[in-house]
Order: C-alpha cells, then sequence, then structure tokens
C-alpha cells in the first residue's frame, strides 16, 4: 500500500503544505492584525489585493509567481543574486504556489476574529499598564486562537490541495516536485488507477481527520470559558482532562 | 494673566464656570485637576473640575460626554487642549504637547460591561496589572477576600454571576495600584439587591483605599448614596455642582427652589 509512488507524493505533500502554513500563519497574522486596526487611505485596495488569490483562477496565480521568481523576474533575480538559488521548477516552488493561494484564507479568518474582540478588553488591559505587545500576546491572540485555529486548518487544507499553480510554478518531476494532487492526476492519464485510489483515498482521510479534530478541539475549548454555565456542563465529558475539576451541576447533559 | 490666556486659548471661559460651582467646589489641596476641550460630533466638550480625595459622582443624560470624559482621563480618547494633571504629573497638556498612553496614567477603569478577559480564571484577571512580585500573591489573596471572591478565585468569568464579575472587575482594576479610580455605570448591569449590597461597599472601598473614584451614573438615588460630590453635565458642559442632599431634594420636589446653586 506504501509503495514509493504512493508515500512519496504524498510525504512531499504534507511537507509543503506545512511549511506553506508556516509561512502563512507568519505573515498572516500581523497583516490581518494591521488590517483589522484603523482606516487608512486604499485599504480597501489593499484588502481587495489580499484577497485575490482566492478568487483568481490558479493559472493567473502560476503565470504571476512564474513571472515574478523567474531568471528575469525581480524576485527571482534578487533570490539568485542573495543566495543563488530559484524556486522555479523545483519543491520550493510548490511551497511559494501553495502559500500564496492559501494566505487569503487564514489571513481572512484571523482578520475576522480580530475585529471581533470587545475593543474595551484590550482597552482594560491597556489601563492596567500593559504595553501594545502585551495586549497582543496576552489577549488579542488568545481571544482569536479559535478564528487562528480555523484559519490554520483551511489553509493547510488548501495547501494540501493545491494543484494549478504549483504545476506551472514547480512542474510536474515525479519524485522532485510531484505533490499528490499532481501526482492523482498523473496516475490517472496512465491508466494506474490503483495508485490514484489509494491517493485519493489517503487524502479524503487526510483532510477529514484534520478538520474533525479541530471542529471538536476548538469547541471544546471555546466552552472552557463560556458564558453559559448549562452549556458549560452539557460539554463537561467524563475522563475529560480539562474539564473533570470543574463543578457540574444537576448532572444535566453529563453523557455525550 | 499668563493663566487666563492659556484659558482662553483653550477655548474655556472660566467665569462661567467658576460663577456656578463656587459654592461647593473650592478644593483646599486637589489630587486630579483637569481642564479640556473636545469637539464630538454633536457638541464641543469643555469640563473643568478637580477632585479630592472622595468620590465624584457625574450625572447626566445619555450622550452628554460622560464616558467621553472618562476616556479622556484615563488616555482612552484625547481632548483637543487644555490640561489634565493627576498628583502633580501632567498626564494631557495640549500647551505643553504631553499626552500618556494609557499604561503610563496609572488610572484605573471599571468599564460598563466590566470587560473581564474570558480567557482566564478571576485570579488571573485580578492580577493582570499588578507590578513587581514581591508580596504579589498576599496582596492578591488580601483584595480578593475583601471583595469576597477567593472562592472563585479558578472560575472564569463566563462562570460566575454579574456582581460577582463586578467585584473582579474591581479587584483587577486596585491591584494596579491606581492614583483614580474611574467607573462608568459600575452598577447599572446589577439587579437591585446586588446593586444595593456593592454601592455600600464600594464607599468603604473608596475611603479604605484613599484615592478618588470618578463614577458615572443614570441613577440620582444611587449618585446622592455614593457622592461626597455631585457633578451634572448636559451637552458635553458641567451644568451644575452639588452635594447629595440637593440632588435628593430636587429630585423628591421636582420645580421646588433648591437650596444650593443646582441650576434648574
Amino acid at each position: 500500500m506504501f509503495a514509493p509512488e504512493v508515500a512519496v507524493p504524498l510525504l512531499l505533500s504534507l511537507r509543503v503544505a506545512g511549511l506553506a502554513v508556516l509561512f502563512v500563519f507568519l505573515a498572516g497574522v500581523p497583516v490581518a492584525r494591521l488590517m483589522a486596526g484603523r482606516d487608512f487611505p486604499g485599504k480597501d485596495a489593499v484588502e481587495a489585493l489580499l484577497t485575490l488569490p482566492l478568487v483568481l483562477p490558479p493559472t493567473v496565480v502560476g503565470f504571476g509567481l512564474l513571472f515574478l521568481f523567474g531568471k528575469h523576474g525581480p524576485l527571482g533575480r534578487l533570490l539568485e543574486n542573495l543566495w543563488g538559488v530559484s524556486v522555479i521548477f523545483n519543491w520550493w516552488g510548490a511551497v511559494v504556489a501553495s502559500t500564496v493561494v492559501a494566505f487569503p484564507l487564514l489571513y481572512q479568518a484571523v482578520r475576522a476574529s480580530f475585529q471581533a474582540i470587545d475593543r474595551n478588553i484590550e482597552n482594560a488591559a491597556r489601563t492596567l499598564g500593559a504595553s501594545e505587545w502585551r495586549v497582543f500576546q496576552t489577549i488579542s491572540l488568545p481571544l482569536a486562537w479559535p478564528g487562528l485555529v480555523a484559519g490554520i486548518v483551511m489553509a493547510f487544507a488548501r495547501a494540501l490541495g493545491e494543484f494549478g499553480a504549483t504545476l506551472m510554478v514547480a512542474g510536474n518531476i515525479p519524485g522532485r516536485t510531484q505533490t499528490a494532487p499532481l501526482a492523482i492526476y498523473a496516475a490517472t492519464e496512465s491508466g494506474d488507477n490503483r495508485t490514484a485510489l489509494v491517493l485519493v483515498v489517503l487524502m479524503t482521510l487526510l483532510s477529514f481527520i484534520v478538520i474533525f479534530w479541530v471542529n471538536r478541539w476548538s469547541k471544546h475549548r471555546l466552552k472552557r470559558w463560556t458564558l453559559d454555565d448549562e452549556m458549560f456542563n452539557s460539554t463537561a465529558r467524563p475522563g475529560c482532562l480539562t474539564c473533570s475539576n470543574q463543578p457540574r451541576k444537576r448532572g444535566q447533559g453529563s453523557t455525550p | 494673566m499668563l493663566k487666563s490666556t492659556k484659558e482662553k486659548r483653550a477655548g474655556i471661559d472660566p467665569m462661567n464656570i467658576f460663577a456656578r460651582n463656587k459654592n461647593v467646589s473650592a478644593p483646599v489641596k486637589s489630587l486630579l485637576s483637569v481642564n479640556i476641550f473636545k469637539k464630538l460630533p454633536a457638541f464641543p466638550m469643555q469640563i473643568e473640575l478637580s477632585v479630592q480625595n472622595e468620590v465624584l459622582v457625574v450625572v447626566g443624560p445619555s450622550g452628554a460626554g460622560k464616558t467621553t470624559l472618562l476616556q479622556c482621563l484615563s488616555g482612552l480618547q484625547k481632548p483637543h487642549q487644555g490640561e489634565i494633571v493627576l498628583n502633580g504629573r501632567v498626564l494631557f497638556s495640549s500647551t505643553a504637547r504631553v499626552n500618556l498612553p494609557p499604561r503610563h496614567r496609572n488610572v484605573g477603569y471599571v468599564f460598563q460591561d466590566y470587560a473581564l478577559f474570558p480567557h482566564m480564571t478571576v485570579e488571573q484577571n485580578a492580577a493582570y496589572g499588578m507590578k513587581g512580585n514581591r508580596r504579589k500573591s498576599l496582596k492578591l489573596q488580601e483584595v480578593l477576600e475583601m471583595l469576597q471572591i477567593a472562592h472563585l478565585a479558578h472560575r472564569y468569568p463566563g462562570q460566575i454571576s454579574g456582581g460577582e464579575r463586578q467585584r473582579t472587575a474591581l479587584a483587577r482594576a486596585l491591584l494596579a495600584d491606581p492614583e483614580l479610580l474611574l467607573l462608568d455605570e459600575p452598577l447599572s448591569a446589577l439587579d437591585y439587591e446586588t446593586r444595593y449590597k456593592i454601592r455600600k461597599e464600594l464607599k468603604s472601598l473608596q475611603r479604605h483605599w484613599g484615592i478618588p473614584f470618578i463614577l458615572v451614573t443614570h441613577d440620582l438615588e444611587e449618585a446622592a448614596f455614593l457622592g461626597d460630590r455631585v457633578m451634572r453635565m448636559e451637552k458635553g458642559r458641567v451644568v451644575g455642582w452639588g452635594i447629595p442632599d440637593d440632588i435628593m431634594y430636587r429630585h423628591a420636589n421636582p420645580g421646588g427652589r433648591c437650596p444650593s446653586p443646582y441650576p434648574q
């Protein structure tokens, strides 16, 4: 089952998606924080620009990235001059493509959850002597965390499934840049339905597990400090480490 | 002379205010003195007041600028002109171009909806603004006990009652060791019994703590009970000062003649 023609693309996909999510996270959180803040001229245009990769056809993104990172593109030349590297037609190209395409998903989710935070809660921290960094670290970030996790999951799923832009930027080189979606396409084209089916099942399973786990986790975590005693108690599961020490009233809803 | 030109530049007519409050407001030593001007969408706000070690209650209709005043004092909003001095420290001055950010003002703020940190326990909330580590836990314990929330230390704000949230917000503000405490309608979200209980505690808390409290409320009875002095605001201006008895007198005898300069 885990023949190299299945395992190699799958592992590459996981590696590419993991790195892409890391980059998306590092770029998306500060940008979302800035955009959730005060207005500035041209904010709507910036907003549209940041969301663009979500709605553009992947081939347009791929073309754009080829242009930017190509031998004569501005970023391509910069990378060449600085470190003598190129991202075109190697697996870093897949990372770049996945990062760009997945960025809007995380950005949107995180910005929305930053905006949903009650301004007075952050203001209260300020009147208590907290610096802006401490406010961000101890108040804004933890309160936006559920949205952040949702964003990470969606970005990961999108990066895992990235096809069009990856094909254009990184190519379809088996063993080097062939990610799982590309491998499925290649296997189907060449009539190797067995490999394609195994990959399809594994991808579906993987995506399902990730989303299922995150949904469960965020629900559970939210309820821990929720407002409503009844809601809180109805989710307190026996044998659960985080809720077993909490009081349970009237025993209602204690069975899951 | 110098002072009056400064005031003129600040757009404040000192005669206007002194004529009204000279009877009741002549502080010997004021801990907080405020003289600010801010343009609001509907009207300009123009406030001059000084507060000693007392509870000053600010009353007035909705939209009179009461919350804006508190936010200007805490640094969450910026006045356009004027000066705010607390214990000799200049918090804001348009002439000296000083505008300390909230975190350097050392002014406590209890929000109307408490604004507790929902992801922290009562204890973590209360300790958030504490400075230094020495005897930290001792003081924390003492204040939690004084406000009768020590037994809730490990609960989250979502799991306690409105009155308990209020006490948590008070503990949090006081433990940051403020030099001035601002309370924005602190009792309005509470039921009658809790409200009655907490307002008694608030007054003794101020005596115990020894810092000025400025408290905003809609409720005249509450103002009369809590305030050492009561200031009435309308459309961004101070329209009258009173001691609590006047307020109650006017409340009970609408249209009657008032023994104090509390205006019609």
